[in-house]
């Protein structure tokens, strides 16, 4: 059992990713159980052997499954049948004090519960090597020693079990058999505990790392000490009575009460998801509480009280700064906004930077600097105002043991020297001590509060950690498992067919494919686009892209007013396209209506026009249209000329004009027009047809391929890196849900293009049914190749977007038909996918065809599945680089 | 009231800076405002432009060579020569829009004065091309006859001749149109993206709570993204439309930008507004990324920004009255295209003011409540 110790961001972490071939080797080489891990058939060979369990809590865990799912989903990853499943999941939960809460989700688990499935899950397939990445950061101790314990147990079950450990509690490092400390990627000292110990002469571990770091790394750094504190037991700081509060049936802080002098340094200590930072916002006025009152220097809590504000500081985890805005401007604008007077604000910012030591840095952005620099600007940045009373939330999690001294010196000095009131929390049992009170936390109660020597006196513990552990056990925490027996009997280690693991496993697949079924079900937002956005927006642009000219508005100015005038008037209100409006009164009101877009179009008669009509020198009549619309202006144009034509018509046939005109005005010449497929010319059965195509396309696609990029920004992509299951059966198994959804979807469309739009399918519905099918699995493939290359779910939905709509638009024919591109573009249009798919759609809907008639288009799609399936298997990598 | 100012100025002043080191973002603001405004006013489909067409020449004879001759480019493309029996096929596969059937005899029937026929196949499910095509296709066949007939080319004289004068864009040129429209578009879209992602990313870099807890109300946090991000929008656009649509496309500006950009100003306290709401409801970047594709189609497309709204179904103009871009749109196109004045206008202005101040408030209350939930 080998640990490997040293602060955060040092190299712990990426070091067991490559032992566990989760990520790729770039120099050197990695030998993992007889064989170089930058082989990949060796890797493919012992990745059943190994197993990982990643940094963070629940890691590579799913959420929104429950506890027995997610066995599920592992121990099939890990090719095991039915019963064997069934009952090395009920050894496991057993064994680890989870089968009572197996349908629980795995997202609603406390801290260390969430560690004990991850171990569950690394468990399931009995691994030769057990990799654990800060396995119990952020736990509680007592389900720490839990966890520790259950690990011993096991290997005392599986003596030939060998376990790599990364840590950054050093306590924790004592059980380990040899030590690795690592500092800056590199290697301080290798050896047993108890070889370190005496190697730099140390009491503790802690001591020892502090000893083994380079000399300027070190510098400075100085014992913490205490000065005793002369606080006044009557001016109180805080003061929280019963303070309650309820996140629907949950209880996150149930009635806690505490009361905080002023120039005190109290403390909260508890494991993760206790109710320290609820109760911290809730001091700070972000959470109302639900029940119990709360005074901040005697006044009642009030969230609008802004006055309030100004004399407190807060802190929150994980150092929220502004990461674009240099360290000066972070400090100028939190000063701004506390009201700092203007005239002092240089100095006071001057004095920060000083105090915090912040004079190298000024003008670089937070996220550039180390972890500790970013900690002591948000100390900084909280105190930029002068707060009588700080509240900090965790701060000094992650942060190196130097580190996290010189940050203690600070607040001793603002306690001490400022009286400044400080009310920290925190998960390190060393800084509970060096509080001057405490209060020991957990499931939203108040354990115990006092000085941390007295705490531990009354507990009649060794340190600090055992009285805690205590106050735990008796508060009735998670009891230890009672069912110790469970684990020896689950002594069958029947290894699971490793001979197969190469090839393809449906099981893998089907795993897979499960899962996501269950995850998309279980995403309200994603299941709602899923299902809702192909609806809305097939709406959308059935109403939005007509293309149909109706309705145009029209106003004649009639100079003329005789009995003609009015006949050719007569003939523009009788068409269907047009409505009249009062007519004009001159070329002003022309002007005016149509610039307010009151009028579209505007005939003007000229005067005498009937009178000179009947002479035989006619003047023209000009027609004025709104060129703003280009393409509904050329519409509109041809409207007009028709109906000015059919007038003439109409006038000669009046007039008798002889045939021998006619025929030099070739009017015997009669072109008859048919309009086929869509005899009205209406837009709905011209656009739905090509529309559906394309929703088909860009929903599936975007969510195929936030599907995997998901996974990849989420971290449980870890579990395809390090699990036996290829890149075939990942892709295949998280596209099929999606072929499927977008199948549903394409259902869905047609019956309203059918009972909605009123656009009947025509042709062969089950050429069109299978069309789909093959579309929907190139446009699933699609999303998945885009996710193969990004890495950000936002990156990969603009991808996906401009990737499918742009194209399918521009160059397959959804608009112009592929025929009238050129060169490029036409060769584009004619390989692109959609192109065909919008062929079909329109000929099965609008064009009454079949299988027969649309083979050339079949095979482009039956060719594009594989190419682009394969594209996206070969480019999706099977390590972290 | 002083101090509320000033922090709203002050907040603002770092969404600017915040922006400023957002790359992605900037890249994004450049590109809605170049290359896509570029794109949209070149790339504006042409009703007819290399419309594909077959001939099925039975006659054979000078006419109908002559009026197979008539057909080329950049209209159409060079007619296909085929046969009746691929008439079907042809059409039916999407390969030719338009099939002129020329019967055996045409030339003969013609010349002696008898009613002769050509057929005209339109596929009218190429909505684009079916109607403006198919009548182009009559004009020219008649003018081939007419003029083979009396020996010259040329338009027949018509008793009466009828002036067509289109305003506002006397040739017709479809970039004018495309560039405005797609200023117009680009203004509400980037104005919902920009305020909602600075929300967002507040929220998941968890400084939304620091600012909670600062003595700043959620009203000037609100107000200062507002002022920031639409001041951006507006630079923006208003260097797009001197750099992009008028030096470079050479495209004219009808009315006063000044009217055009107030009218913009206001309308973004409406877009704005919804970008805040929007990014209350989605928990991160990928769920707002979601949300925008579903808003902002709806918002676009049936705003009469690209397909007239009188043609759209009475319930979805009615619907649509209640969305700010309907009126910014009616807006934009009076002034822009149409010269129209503060005179036409108004109501329009009054419309946006209201919707903006409606939604700012509903914004208001959901960024209120939602807020302490993110902390």
């Amino acid at each position: 059992m080998v640990g490997l110790i040293g602060p955060d961001g040092m190299g712990k972490s990426s070091l067991l990713s490559l032992i566990a071939g989760a990520r790729a080797i770039q120099e050197g080489e990695v030998e993992v159980l007889g064989g170089s891990m930058a082989d990949r058939r060796h890797r493919g060979a012992v990745c059943p052997r190994i197993a990982y369990m990643p940094q963070g809590l629940g890691k590579n865990l799913y959420p929104t499954l429950s506890v027995e799912e997610n066995l599920q989903f592992f121990a099939r990853l890990f090719g095991h049948g039915e019963a064997e499943r069934r009952r090395r999941i009920d050894d496991l939960t057993r064994s680890t004090g989870l089968y009572s809460f197996l349908s629980r989700p795995a997202g609603k688990l406390s801290g260390g519960m969430k560690q004990k499935l991850g171990l569950c899950c690394a468990l399931i397939h009995d691994p030769d090597l057990l990799v654990l990445d800060e396995p119990t950061t952020g736990v509680d101790p007592l389900a720490r020693a839990q966890f520790w314990d259950l690990i011993a147990r096991i290997r005392r079950q599986h003596p030939a079990m060998s376990v790599i450990v990364a840590t950054a509690y050093m306590d924790e490092a004592q059980r380990f058999d040899w030590l690795v400390a690592m500092d800056d990627g590199g290697l301080l000292a290798t050896g047993t505990p108890a070889e370190l110990l005496e190697r730099t002469k140390s009491a503790s571990l802690e001591d020892a790392f502090i000893a083994l770091l380079p000399a300027e790394k070190k510098r400075g750094h100085a014992p913490v000490v205490i000065p005793p504190l002369a606080a006044d037991d009557t001016d109180i700081a805080i003061e929280a009575r019963d303070l309650t509060m309820r996140f629907g049936a949950f209880v996150a802080v149930d009635h806690v009460s505490f009361r905080i002098r002023r120039g005190e340094i109290f403390g909260f200590l508890g494991s993760n998801g206790c109710g320290k930072t609820t109760t911290m916002k809730m001091l700070t006025g972000l959470l109302p509480a639900s029940d119990g009152q709360a005074w901040l220097f005697g006044r009642e809590i009030d969230s609008r009280d802004i006055a309030v504000r100004r004399r407190v500081g807060y802190m929150s985890q994980g150092f929220s700064l502004y990461s674009e805005l240099t360290i000066r401007q972070n400090l100028e604008l939190h000063a701004r906004l506390f009201d700092v007077p203007a005239q002092e604000i240089p100095d006071r910012v001057a004095e920060m930077i000083d105090r915090f030591g912040l004079g190298a840095v000024l003008d670089d952005l937070p996220p550039k600097l180390p972890l500790g620099i970013r900690q002591r600007l948000s100390l900084a940045v909280a105190m930029v105002h002068k707060p009588e009373l700080l509240i900090l939330d965790e701060p000094t999690s992650g942060v190196d043991p130097v580190a996290r001294d010189a940050f203690w010196r600070l607040l001793i000095e603002l306690s001490r020297r400022d009286r400044v009131t400080i009310f920290i929390s925190t998960h390190f049992m060393n800084e509970a001590e060096r509080c001057d009170r405490m209060s020991m936390m957990h499931a939203g109660r108040v354990l115990d509060s006092d000085t941390p020597a007295r705490l531990v006196e009354r507990r009649g513990a060794a340190t600090l950690e055992e009285a805690f552990i205590d106050y735990l056990v008796e508060a009735g925490g998670e009891s230890p498992a009672d069912d110790r027996l469970a684990i020896e009997e689950s002594a069958t280690p029947a290894r699971p067919q490793a001979a197969r693991r190469r090839t393809f496993s449906p099981q893998r697949m089907l795993s897979y494919m499960w899962r996501e079924t269950l995850e998309l079900r279980r995403d309200p937002v994603r299941s709602t686009l899923a299902l809702a956005g192909s609806v809305i927006l097939l709406l959308v642009m059935g109403f939005g892209i007509s293309l149909d000219v109706n309705d145009i508005r029209y106003a004649v100015l009639d100079r003329d007013q005789s009995s003609i005038s009015e006949r050719y008037q007569l003939d523009i209100a009788g068409s269907r396209y047009f409505i009249e409006q009062p007519p004009l009164t001159g070329y002003d009101d022309l002007d005016r209506r149509m610039r307010a877009g009151d009028i579209s179009l505007a005939i003007e008669i000229p005067p005498g026009f009937g009178r000179d009509l009947l002479r035989g020198h006619p003047k023209p009549i000009a027609a004025w249209f709104d060129g703003a619309m280009p393409m509904r202006a050329e519409t509109v144009q041809g409207y007009i000329q028709g109906l000015h034509q059919s007038w003439l018509t109409d006038q000669m046939r009046a007039a008798g004009v002889t045939g021998a005109a006619r025929a030099g005005a070739g009017s015997t010449v009669s072109i008859e027009n048919r309009y086929r497929y869509n005899p009205d010319v209406r837009s709905l059965p011209a656009m739905v047809p090509s529309i559906i195509p394309l929703l088909l396309l860009m929903l599936p696609a975007m969510l195929a391929a936030l599907a995997v990029v998901r996974e990849k920004e989420v971290g449980s992509i870890i579990n395809l890196y390090v699990t036996p299951v290829t890149r075939t059966e990942f892709l295949l198994g998280k596209q099929i849900p999606y072929v499927g959804l977008a199948m549903i979807n394409f259902a869905i469309m047609v019956m309203m293009a059918v009972t909605l739009f009123g656009v009947p399918v025509k042709g062969n519905f089950l050429a069109l049914a299978f069309a789909a099918l093959l579309f929907c699995i190139i446009a699933t493939g699609m999303g998945l190749l885009a996710s193969a290359v990004t890495r950000s779910q936002i990156a990969v939905l603009l991808l996906a977007l401009i990737g499918t709509l742009i194209p399918a638009v521009t160059y397959g024919g959804m608009i112009d038909p592929v025929s009238s591109l050129e060169g490029s573009a036409r060769l584009f249009g004619e390989v692109y996918p959609a192109s065909h798919m919008f062929t079909i759609s329109r000929g099965v809907f609008n064009k009454a065809l079949g299988f027969r008639d649309l083979a050339g288009s079949f095979w482009p799609l039956l060719i594009a599945v594989p190419v682009i399936t394969g594209a996206s298997i070969l480019l999706l990598r099977k390590q972290e680089r | 009231m002083r101090r509320t100012l000033a922090n709203i100025y002050r907040l603002g002043v770092k969404e600017l800076w915040s922006l400023w080191r957002d790359p992605m973002m900037l890249v994004l603001i450049l590109f809605t405002f170049t290359i896509a405004i570029y794109s949209a006013a070149t790339a504006m489909p042409e009703t007819l432009h290399n419309a594909s067409m077959a001939i099925v020449d039975e006659d054979n004879s000078p006419l109908s060579q002559r009026i197979v001759a008539a057909f080329y480019p950049p209209q159409f493309k060079r007619p296909a020569m085929i046969t009746t029996r691929a008439i079907d096929p042809g059409m039916d596969a999407g390969d030719y829009t338009f099939v002129m059937h020329i019967p055996t005899g045409f030339q003969r029937d013609v010349l002696a004065g008898r009613p002769a026929e050509i057929q005209l196949n339109t596929d009218a499910t190429r909505m684009t091309q079916a109607f403006t095509g198919s009548s182009y296709i009559q004009q020219i066949a008649l003018g081939e006859v007419t003029a083979f007939v009396q020996g010259y080319r040329g338009q027949a004289a018509m008793p009466v001749d009828l002036e067509l004068r289109a305003r506002f864009n006397p040739t017709l040129d479809k970039s004018w149109f495309g560039a405005l429209a797609e200023i117009i578009n680009q203004i509400t879209m980037l104005s919902i993206i920009l305020t909602g992602a600075a929300l967002i990313r507040e929220r998941e870099h968890g400084t939304v709570e620091h600012l909670l807890v600062m003595p700043v109300t959620p009203f000037e946090i609100m107000s200062s993204k507002v002022w920031s991000m639409g001041l951006v929008v507006l630079l923006a656009s208003f260097l797009s439309i001197n750099l992009v649509v008028r030096a470079l496309l050479d495209i004219p500006v009808a009315g006063s930008l000044s009217l055009f950009f107030a009218g913009a100003a206001l309308s973004m306290f409406a877009t704005t507004s919804i970008g805040i709401f929007m990014a209350t409801i989605a928990r991160n970047m990928p769920q707002f990324g979601m949300l925008t594709v579903l808003v902002l189609l709806p918002l676009e497309m049936l705003s009469g920004s690209t397909t007239p709204r009188e043609s759209m179904p009475e319930v979805v103009q009615n619907v649509m009255l209640a969305a700010p871009t309907t009126h910014f749109v009616e807006l934009g196109q009076a002034i822009l295209f149409r010269g129209a004045g503060i005179d036409v206008v108004w109501p329009q202005l009054l419309a946006i003011v209201a919707i903006g101040g409606v939604f700012f408030t509903i914004a208001l209350a959901q960024f209120r409540r939602a807020i302490s939930e993110m902390a």
